[in-house]
């Protein structure tokens, strides 16, 4: 019996990671989907030239940064994962909502302008107070906006 | 103050290069964050607290930086970058930098 107990007490976290934690992630797609749709007419690149070329208005420097935590559900199994090795689904999602999100927190942040360059991506992964505790990781993207002095003709 | 990561300031000619310039910022967060954080790790998703947390440290580290080219006097600084570290647990150290340069 006190067996039981204890497994009811340990793995509580992990159903309610499981449970919210999709539903979470769910709802965090739907918005990154509808937002990147948005944001479509803003191009971003890595490259250090200017894409579409012309006099230059102005430029600045953009961020947009996001945590993201890591739930009870994803830990345990990335646990498992880590017995057989391979890919571990659950941690990708997790990174990718945290790049598409931070770049989609760039791109909200300057709105007019006319395409983002240089965009680079930085990973942080926070610890916890305790040992081997990953609290989350977080996402920074950076690039130059560039506004035109001239708005591009309507193709 | 201009500020780009990429190595010219779009439409402007380099004049003066001053040289290297950066700002850092340590922060640990606090034991009410971290409780917070650890209930959040129940269901997941965004941590708005330390999202805060380390956007105040990046501003202020990019506040220094600023503050240094403008006592070299510059008046732009090209090639941004940053850069963070765990430091140790609970305390994770944002730095910046960048070429200070003066633009005409």
């Amino acid at each position: 019996m006190e067996y039981l107990i204890l497994l009811a007490f340990w793995s509580a976290p992990v159903v309610l990671g499981y449970v919210f934690g999709r539903t979470a992630e769910a709802r965090h797609y739907r918005s990154i989907i509808a937002r990147e749709k948005e944001q479509l007419q803003l191009p971003a690149t890595s490259l250090k030239t200017l894409v579409r070329g012309g006099p230059v208005a102005r430029s600045e420097l953009v961020t947009g940064s996001v945590v993201i935590s890591v739930d009870y559900f994803k830990k345990a199994a990335s646990a498992l994962r880590a017995l057989v090795g391979g890919p571990v689904k659950s941690y990708e999602t997790l990174l990718d909502r945290a790049k598409r999100e931070a770049i989609l927190r760039l791109k909200e942040s300057c709105p007019g302008a006319d395409e983002i360059i240089n965009l680079r991506l930085e990973t942080l992964p926070l610890a916890g107070s305790q040992r081997n505790q990953v609290i989350g990781v977080e996402v920074l993207a950076y690039g130059t906006a560039i506004y035109y002095a001239a708005h591009a003709p309507e193709a | 103050m201009l500020l780009t990561n990429i190595e010219t300031i779009p439409g402007k000619e380099i004049v003066v290069c001053h040289g290297v310039v950066s700002g850092s910022s340590v922060r640990s967060k606090h034991v009410g964050r971290d409780i917070m954080a650890g209930l959040k790790n129940m269901v997941g998703g965004e941590l708005r607290g330390y999202t805060e947390l380390l956007e105040e440290s990046r501003a202020q580290a990019t506040e220094r930086m600023k503050a240094q080219a403008a006592q070299m006097g510059a008046n732009a600084i090209v090639n941004v970058r940053f850069s963070t570290s765990s430091v140790a647990a609970g305390a994770a150290e944002i730095y910046v930098y960048g070429t200070a340069v003066t633009v005409g």
